[in-house]
């Protein structure tokens, strides 16, 4: 194609613009293979400035906004917050036929369902999980859909507990490990979303059948075989993604020739995705900077103005808003407010030192400002200390403006996965579209240091659930003794949780396969085991009470030891002190270690997370006392933070605590959530931005690994409790996202009340 | 834990501290390390940190000790444009100790503040204010009268301080806890800010609107606290007061 003509003609029509998609961009490998990296790399527009060019909202997104908040607020007073539900058909790509919100003023288009906000049914989960859902939330379920499931068609969760061993259940029943997708999609799943838009479907299609070809070898195992069959669900599920655009108008065979076609296609193609899997979190990757490309071509071409770029930017968040699972309370309550995870990611730095900001990335942030503060999508700065002083400042003022901004650090992770990485979820880096991660959920490791002090019994129901080792039997807490059981439980907890994961995830590949996610994959990729630890800061303390004070057991009439007494002062992590803060380390390293030891299903890399998402609360709930002084049901902390109230040295105190928590050994992320009053981050307006910035700067510098932001008064939040009708878009971040603060239970919002909130004035 | 660098650091000196605060935004520039010291020979009616006024109430300390923990913020702190700040109590109620963790400071290569209210500035001699970079000056109130009555000393040694850092050249940032009824007399007020643009090296002044989040700490310590009627002051009184300094080309906020 002769690119250079094309330069620089404005007028060019649609039509003239289809047929050479590619104008203006400089050529590479990208042409050739599915290469979205070096497409990226070759045209990307990189900016150094300030927010001064964004656009506010133009009165097409101000109508439409009005509309959604109208929805959103039915939805709120629909029983259980669902306000819709199919009863009928379960969902695919193509079951629903299109559906919009307001035809006359959608710019990008596309719902999961006919309707906006109704919820459609997934069942390759597990039907149980989807007939208790609509039936929660007053609806009944098709009878033949009944006749359906499970006796014709099994799901993943009747494969699991097919296989499920006692031992597993047993520890699913404790809550020594809580949470697992054993009963629900498992989600962190990155499509390459971005593929469409650049290739269309016929050139992806076109490649997956080249890679069914290459796999027409001389020896066709179990691997070959299964491989074989996903690329060729891979190519239906394309197929499908092309009919479905179709139902909109949209001809996706082929690349998108302009900006508002790379974001419908990218749009598409994410919507194929929500439409058919139910994941835990479907992230949406690494985009913006990706559009941006197209937006500054039809920019320079003069085909659209700013106020138009910003307004197809504002169009594809609000459809990101709207993305709705059908799933139980009991879910909901786990992970609070119907999260979705629909990670964004901005910013970073390339591996050849040129910043990744591009002004998308900023459009993007100013979505937030036009329509104000919300959970989703659940926008993530890869935070570098060399990215753009301009692009700092306007992430800090969003920050502390809407709460609604995450930050990871990117000098840390570009090390490990390269710079087109994206996060699914809350923290799990992965490479698009050559990465994949097997969601593991996790272990809570203060109850295991409780099994370990009573020789494998659980401490709230006495049962026997992990090996009957000795128990520890004195009236004070040795720590060497403590440290030779809590070793061995370690090991045991790690091989029964393996174990369990690849139980769930054979099943999910084979019952509940992401074919349209992995049709956006190359053929082969690294994929992780990502397990994960609950309740760090408890032990780290507790060790640190068994060490340096005196701590008193107390035990039940059956010899249980149920409750502490503690003697003495002992330093808790989050105060910078390294005689605690060490034992944190090791606890990190020592279970990735015997996780090491496992062996994962499909020859998954092992790794681990310290992130909690808001079920520190639930986890709580089910330990005892531990030796730390907490009490039994209270909350533990969220991911790796300090125990509520008890980091006392400030703000830089506490993130360098957490900061000492290895990324070699937790490479699925370590979440932090830190909490400051307005007054305490500076005067005035400029100086909080100042400060949050230099706060992040530093805190990217020790090798902190994530950050979520709040700025807010424990008085808002008090009040929002009790008058939640005056704050629909109150949002906090909680562990590795955003939530909807009145969507939180009453429970959950006491617990991020009583957190530390760093307030010395 | 103490390093060989401790050991073969000269000069340690003992002292007593009140706490720490390792996030401070608002007592200097950037993000500061805020040492609170123990001891304070003024008794303020307002204090809201009445329990760092008597020395001995505090920890027992190095100056050594002090370091290796600010040691461990130097980075981050210097990233986040902040640094050290000492404030209390009153720093110079012990300006042996005060020199020596400000000498640590600067060869740490921090930036440095001293918050006082100056009453004891001929303490600091011109060594100790060497390594300072910035003075956060509290001049609490303007007469005689007013000063006495509200903090228990006299006015008189903290203007001459700050005319001895004027001749310094030493930049400051002037403190002033308006507070109704007791230090916004615009007369008074109209005065002090007279002084302070004469001095020529006040960058900002923070007019500070009274507050009682210290008040619980006077119940705790069983002493009773003077204010208990008083409300903040009005946005409308703050403003009035910021544009008195404004006026005479200072920046207020």
């Amino acid at each position: 194609m002769d690119t250079l003509l094309m330069d620089g003609l404005a007028q060019a029509t649609e039509q003239q613009s289809a047929a050479d998609p590619w104008r203006g961009f400089a050529p590479g490998v990208w042409r050739r293979s599915v290469d979205v990296r070096d497409f990226i790399q070759r045209n990307l527009c990189p900016y150094e400035g300030d927010a001064g060019f964004v656009a506010g909202p133009t009165a097409r997104t101000t109508a439409l906004f009005a509309k959604v908040t109208d929805l959103l607020k039915q939805e709120r007073a629909a029983k259980g917050g669902v306000l819709d539900a199919d009863t009928e058909i379960f969902a695919s790509i193509t079951s629903h036929a299109a559906g919009y919100i307001d035809r006359e003023l959608e710019v990008i288009v596309g719902l999961q369902t006919d309707k906006p906000l109704k919820r459609a049914i997934m069942p390759f989960g597990g039907w149980r999980m989807v007939k208790t859902g609509l039936e929660a939330y007053g609806y009944t379920p098709s009878p033949k859909l009944e006749e359906v499931f499970p006796s014709l068609r099994k799901t993943h969760n009747d494969g699991v507990f097919d296989v499920y061993t006692p031992e597993m259940l047993r520890c699913r029943k404790s809550g020594v490990i809580t949470g697992l997708p054993d009963a629900y999609g498992r989600g962190r799943i990155i499509g390459d979303y971005r593929r469409l838009a650049l290739y269309g479907a016929d050139f992806l299609i076109k490649d997956k059948k080249a890679q069914l070809a290459s796999l027409e070898v001389s020896r066709i195992d179990e691997d070959v075989l299964r491989l074989r069959e996903e690329i060729s669900e891979q190519i239906r599920a394309l197929k499908e993604l092309v009919q479905m655009a179709a139902s909109y108008g949209f001809d996706v065979k082929r690349p998108a020739a302009t900006a508002r076609e790379a974001v419908q296609w990218t749009y598409l193609a994410y919507l194929a995705a929500v439409k058919e899997a139910n994941g835990a979190a479907m992230s949406l990757g690494r985009v913006s900077s990706f559009l941006d490309i197209y937006i500054d071509r039809d920019l320079r071409d003069g085909v659209i103005t700013e106020a138009e770029a910003q307004e197809m930017i504002d169009h594809f968040v609000m459809k990101l808003r709207l993305v709705r699972f059908l799933r139980t309370p009991e879910y909901d309550q786990l992970f609070s407010g119907d999260p979705t995870w629909v990670t964004e990611c901005l910013g970073g730095m390339g591996l050849d030192g040129r910043t990744l900001v591009t002004k998308t990335n900023f459009r993007m942030l100013q979505t937030l400002h036009n329509l104000g503060p919300a959970p989703e999508p659940n926008l993530t700065v890869l935070w570098s200390e060399k990215l753009p002083e301009g692009f700092k400042r306007f992430c800090a003022d969003t920050s502390i403006k809407t709460c609604s901004v995450q930050y990871e650090n990117d000098d840390l992770m570009r090390g490990y996965w390269g710079d087109d990485y994206g996060i699914a979820c809350c923290v799990s880096a992965m490479r698009i579209g050559k990465q994949m991660q097997f969601f593991g959920a996790r272990a809570n490791l203060a109850k295991t240091l409780m099994y370990a002090i009573n020789g494998g019994k659980d401490e709230v129901s006495g049962e026997q659930i992990g090996p009957a080792f000795a128990p520890i039997t004195g009236d004070v807490l040795d720590y060497d003794e403590v440290m030779a059981r809590f070793e061995p439980m370690m090991e045991w907890l790690a091989k029964v949780y393996m174990n369990a994961l690849n139980a769930i995830h054979y099943m999910h590949d084979k019952y509940m396969y992401e074919r349209m996610e992995m049709a956006l994959h190359d053929r082969d990729i690294l994929r992780t085991m990502a397990c994960g630890i609950a309740g760090l800061s408890v032990v780290a303390d507790s060790l640190s009470a068994i060490k340096h004070a005196k701590v008193k057991v107390i035990r039940d009439e059956n010899g249980l030891a149920t409750d502490f007494e503690i003697e003495g002062d002992y330093p808790a992590f989050g105060n910078n002190d390294a005689r605690v803060d060490d034992i944190a380390v090791w606890a990190v390293e020592r279970f990735m270690t015997a996780l090491r030891k496992q062996k994962p299903y499909r020859n998954a890399m092992p790794t681990q997370s310290v992130l909690t998402i808001t079920s520190n609360v639930v986890y709580g709930k089910k330990t005892g006392n531990t030796p730390d002084g907490r009490k039994a049901g209270q909350p533990f902390a969220p991911g790796a933070n300090p125990m509520h109230g008890r980091d006392k040295k400030g703000a830089v105190a506490s993130m360098a605590s957490v900061a000492k928590l290895p990324y070699a050994h937790a490479q699925d992320g370590i979440s932090y959530t830190f909490t400051i009053v307005p007054g305490a981050l500076g005067r005035t307006e400029d100086e909080r931005v100042d400060n949050l910035v230099g706060m992040l700067d530093g805190y990217a510098a020790q090798g902190g690994h994530h950050i979520n932001v709040n700025v807010f008064d424990r008085e808002t939040l008090l009040h929002a409790m009790d008058h939640p009708e005056l704050y629909p878009q109150l949002t906090i971040r909680v562990s590795g996202y955003a939530v909807n603060f009145i969507k939180l239970t009453r429970e959950q919002q006491l617990d991020v009340i009583s957190r530390t909130f760093h307030d010395k004035h | 834990m103490t390093s060989p660098l401790t050991q073969a650091r000269p000069g340690s000196v003992s002292g007593w501290i009140h706490s720490v605060e390792t996030g401070g935004t608002v007592d200097g520039p950037g993000i500061r390390y805020v040492l609170f010291m123990s001891g304070c020979p003024l008794r303020c009616l307002y204090c809201h940190n009445p329990d760092t006024q008597h020395m001995h109430d505090g920890t027992r300390t190095t100056s050594a000790e002090v370091l290796d923990d600010i040691k461990l913020y130097a980075e981050f702190l210097k990233r986040a444009h902040g640094g050290l700040t000492l404030s209390g109590g009153e720093p110079l109620v012990q300006p042996e100790f005060t020199a020596a963790i400000l000498r640590g400071a600067k060869a740490l290569g921090m930036h440095t503040a001293l918050d006082t209210s100056g009453f004891l500035g001929n303490h600091a001699d011109d060594h100790l204010l060497e390594d300072v970079d910035l003075v956060l000056l509290d001049i609490k109130a303007f007469s005689e009268k007013t000063y006495r009555h509200l903090t228990g000393v006299p006015l008189r040694p903290t203007l001459e301080f700050a005319e001895r850092l004027a001749g310094l050249n030493k930049r400051i940032w002037l403190r002033y806890v308006l507070v109704p009824n007791l230090t916004d007399d615009a007369t008074e007020i109209d005065g002090l800010a007279d002084f302070v643009a004469g001095l020529g090296v006040v960058d900002r002044v923070d007019v500070l609107p009274f507050h009682k989040m210290g008040e619980h700490k006077w119940k705790a310590l069983g002493r009773k606290y003077m204010l208990g009627d008083t409300e903040p002051p009005s946005r409308e009184l703050v403003e009035r007061v910021r544009g008195q300094f404004q006026a005479r080309g200072l920046r207020a906020d």
